[in-house]
């Protein structure tokens, strides 16, 4: 029951620096960092101790809630510091990496005969588990509850994201093995999306229900797929994993190895030469971007998309879930008459003397300036523009914001997760911090109804 | 050179905003400062990159698509008083007559004109920053609009002192206690004319108060002087008396007509509605469907009187008997449908309500137009209506979304 998604609500924000195809590998990084604060909702517990030495694939921590489910260290070498914050919270657990890298060898896994149970179980020893996530509140799944579905896209259409035509090149046996794996998982269908008119290895797997995806971002969005193809309701559970995290789950699988290797874009517009670099997760970002040269002395860089991704530091550590890294300049600065003056150089949705609808293909150097300041909610229909899921995002926030979980659940806060709500926070004339009204919303959900 | 004096005044203004954040006075400072430069702050959560528009771009768009009528508005208050005076002839060439578009009517209009402008900002503004100091919060562009539509929705003669008063009353009733801009339940222009509507009705109705210098005139006659009379009566007021109205459709269409200072001119607000409608800002829904529910209860009078239900003796039977199609030219519908109608705070905030809503507010006015000849002008008590019923039409189209949901839930249980 393949079909094809249509997706007319949304906008392509086109940016400078796009990465080339070009895959570089990244000079090893000599430390690399496991950031609890992206794995959201989980109290890490510690196993490693400061000072000892691990494998790749060794766990680091578990999750306090669910004993079994293990974080492990994408590389070999020594636990050189846990970086703490308030309360002791963790923040970091650093890695200083061994020159020859050593696996942990997790045992060859026979697919073929494997209940779904078993495949539950390797999955969560052998640290593969975070990289499933579920619908609803967009955290790391339940491994106690079994999804209606299961939900890949691969299709990035968020600005300057990594093109997976490109970088699944050659993963085919690995992406076959971790579909078979995951299917076992779920009474329904594995639901793979693809970009109409792309040429990506997705489309080859078997035991898929494949589907074509055209039209503007959040068309690759998978809260955009899941809602066309079969909407979460009360009650159920989907789940949804990116295909670079499959590539890691094949691996284990075929190999017994956890490999973090990842291709990563590199981008944005103060960005020198913006191409893919070969590296890991958690790897220092300064070993890719200084190579790449960088254009400017005032720039932010992101773990991610400009859209969904996360502030890091220039020293700072790719994110779990992250194969994007993108810099754009900072707009820590005035201008002068910026709300009268006609505008050429900034990205609109409407046409009140801003002119970015005459130039639809002009690629922009966009910073991170506001653009103005935060005000309550004013302008109504703005956010249905670019908001292609069947509900009403202003009236959901809403009720977000004055915490009424009966609201929150008939509007439909099941289907969704921060990162649907990316362009209506772009758009947003109130600038209102929307992705973090509706993770908060979430947050309180899960705390409440769980 | 210039550009280190430009650089100088920035690093200023930024050393003074530094000095004052925290204090009673940041949000003040920061409202004149917001005017000139829009401020260094980035993104903190969520998408790194935000949009280029803010609500005083918002705001501003809207005041572009008024200052014709405000303009047109000041010929047109000069060119009604020049006319009953009869120091000129009545428009002949079209809407580019010399008759209208001269030095002399403008300068009479401006000076009429432009201190109800003056009146309507200092003070609405002054409210709002006395409440932006007083909890804290920066200063919102709310009032950018609504001081911009309240002169030209009042009649020209009207006292400055109750101008104030009526700013006084609509900003810190109708919005302020509501929470400020975005809040408010009542479009607050239309509360500041509704005040002023029925706290002094001789000063918003009658023949006297559309032309300037009539009610200054009829003063003089009552103190014993000779010189003659001087009147205007709208469209609707001739109407609603059953008498010959005087003007041609195309005078309606161009505006040369008596009225409120910025409504009667139907062209110029026909393309404020299209810049509006262009810059995607108003709401084509709410100004299309208005205009339909007008046709569709204009037709429904025209239909009665022609079915010959009504004899000609009937008060009601010159409004009645008016074309359907006119309505949409006289008294202030066109400018309540496009300019008020389409507040986006107070007028349904869903897409399928605001067609609800529009039809309602264009549908009510011709109603009240008809059946209220004390006051033949609809369009206000429509939209504050309307304005009430908003909520209500968004909450049953959000109902239909969650009965969607609820149905898709109970297909898959059953």
């Amino acid at each position: 029951m393949s079909m094809d998604i249509r997706i007319k609500k949304g906008l392509d924000i086109k940016l400078q620096g796009e990465a080339e195809q070009i895959i570089t590998n990244a000079v090893a990084s000599n430390v690399y960092s496991l950031l609890p604060v992206d794995f959201h909702g989980i109290t890490p517990k510690l196993i490693a101790k400061v000072g000892s030495k691990i494998e790749a694939g060794e766990p680091l921590f578990y999750n306090k809630e669910v004993e079994a489910m293990k974080f492990v260290s994408p590389v070999s070498g020594e636990v050189i510091e846990v970086e703490r914050g308030e309360k002791r919270r963790i923040i970091g657990i650093k890695i200083q990496a061994s020159k020859e890298q050593s696996y942990k060898d997790n045992g060859s896994f026979d697919l073929s005969s494997a209940t779904a149970d078993k495949v539950k179980n390797h999955l969560l020893s052998s640290g593969c588990w975070p990289f499933i996530k579920q619908r609803p509140y967009d955290v790391i799944a339940n491994p106690e509850k079994s999804p209606k579905a299961i939900f890949i896209s691969g299709h990035a259409s968020a600005p300057l994201a990594a093109d997976y035509d490109f970088v699944l090149q050659g993963k085919e046996a690995e992406l076959q093995a971790a579909v078979t794996a995951l299917g076992k998982l779920t009474s329904g269908a594995v639901h793979v999306s693809v970009a109409a008119k792309s040429n990506n290895v997705l489309s080859s797997l078997n035991g898929v229900t494949l589907h074509s995806v055209s039209g503007p971002h959040p068309s690759g969005n998978v809260g955009t797929q899941i809602s066309k193809i079969d909407p979460v309701n009360k009650g159920e559970t989907v789940w949804t994993i990116s295909p670079q995290d499959l590539v890691i789950i094949g691996a284990l699988l075929l190999t017994g190895k956890f490999n973090a290797e990842r291709i990563v874009a590199v981008g944005g517009s103060v960005v020198k030469n913006p191409k893919y670099y070969r590296t890991k997760i958690g790897a220092e970002v300064a070993t890719m971007i200084y190579d790449a040269g960088i254009d400017s002395d005032n720039f932010r860089v992101i773990s991610g998309n400009v859209l969904t991704g996360r502030s890091i530091k220039p020293d700072g550590f790719l994110g779990y879930y992250n194969n994007t890294v993108t810099l754009i300049p900072e707009g820590n600065d005035y201008e002068l008459f910026g709300w009268n003056k006609p505008v050429f150089n900034k990205v609109s949705n409407t046409r009140a003397l801003t002119f970015s609808w005459l130039t639809p293909n002009k690629k922009y150097d966009l910073n991170t300036n506001t653009n103005g300041e935060h005000r309550a909610f004013v302008l109504t229909g703005k956010y249905e523009e670019v908001f292609p899921l069947d509900m009403f995002p202003m009236q959901l926030m809403k009720a977000c914001m004055y915490e009424d979980l009966d609201e929150m659940e008939a509007l439909g806060m099941y289907e969704v997760a921060p990162e649907d709500f990316a362009l209506t926070e772009f758009v947003c004339v109130s600038k209102q911090p929307h992705q973090e009204i509706i993770r908060k919303g979430l947050d309180l959900m899960l705390k409440e109804i769980g | 050179m210039k550009n280190i004096k430009y650089m100088a005044l920035k690093n200023k203004l930024h050393d003074l905003k530094e000095k004052y954040r925290g204090t009673k006075m940041a949000p003040l400072f920061n409202g004149f400062h917001t005017f000139l430069y829009s401020p260094n702050e980035t993104t903190h959560s969520g998408s790194h990159i935000r949009g280029a528009d803010d609500l005083k771009r918002t705001m501003n768009t809207v005041i572009m698509a008024l200052v014709p009528c405000l303009i047109f508005g000041m010929f047109n208050a000069g060119y009604q008083h020049h006319l009953a005076v009869g120091e000129i002839n009545s428009v002949s060439g079209g809407f580019f007559s010399p008759e209208f578009w001269n030095l002399p009517n403008l300068s009479v209009g401006a000076w009429k004109v432009l201190p109800l402008v003056l009146v309507s900002y200092v003070v609405g503004l002054g409210i709002e920053f006395l409440f932006a100091i007083k909890n804290g919060h920066e200063i919102e562009e709310g009032y950018l609009v609504t001081g911009m539509l309240v002169p030209l929705i009042v009649p020209i003669d009207i006292p400055l002192w109750m101008l104030t008063v009526a700013v006084i009353f609509g900003v810190v009733l109708g919005k302020e206690v509501f929470g400020g801009t975005g809040m408010n339940i009542l479009n607050p222009a239309l509360l500041i004319r509704a005040f002023l509507f029925f706290a002094y009705p001789t000063w918003m109705s009658g023949d006297k108060v559309w032309v300037t210098g009539a009610v200054e005139r009829t003063n003089e006659i009552a103190a014993g002087s000779s010189a003659d009379a001087i009147s205007g009566e709208t469209i609707l007021g001739s109407l609603a008396q059953g008498q010959e109205v005087a003007y041609s459709v195309w005078d309606m269409f161009y505006g040369f007509i008596p009225g409120s200072v910025g409504e009667t001119s139907t062209l110029l607000i026909l393309v404020g509605a299209l810049f509006l409608i262009f810059a995607k800002i108003g709401s084509w829904r709410i100004m299309l469907s208005a205009a339909l529910g007008a046709l569709a209860m204009g037709l429904i009078f025209n239909f009665v009187v022609d079915s010959e239900w009504i004899s000609e003796g009937s008060k009601f039977y010159s409004l009645m008997n008016t074309k359907f199609w006119q309505h949409l030219l006289i008294g202030g519908f066109a400018f309540g449908a496009v300019y008020m109608a389409t507040d986006p705070v107070t007028a349904s905030q869903t897409n399928k309500g605001k067609w609800i809503y529009g039809f309602l507010i264009g549908f009510i006015s011709i109603l009240i137009r008809v059946f209220n000849p004390a006051y033949p002008e609809g369009v206000m008590l429509a939209i504050l209506l309307m304005n009430v019923f908003a909520p209500t039409i968004d909450h049953y189209v959000v109902q239909g979304n969650v009965k969607k949901r609820l149905k898709r839930l109970k297909a898959k249980t059953a």
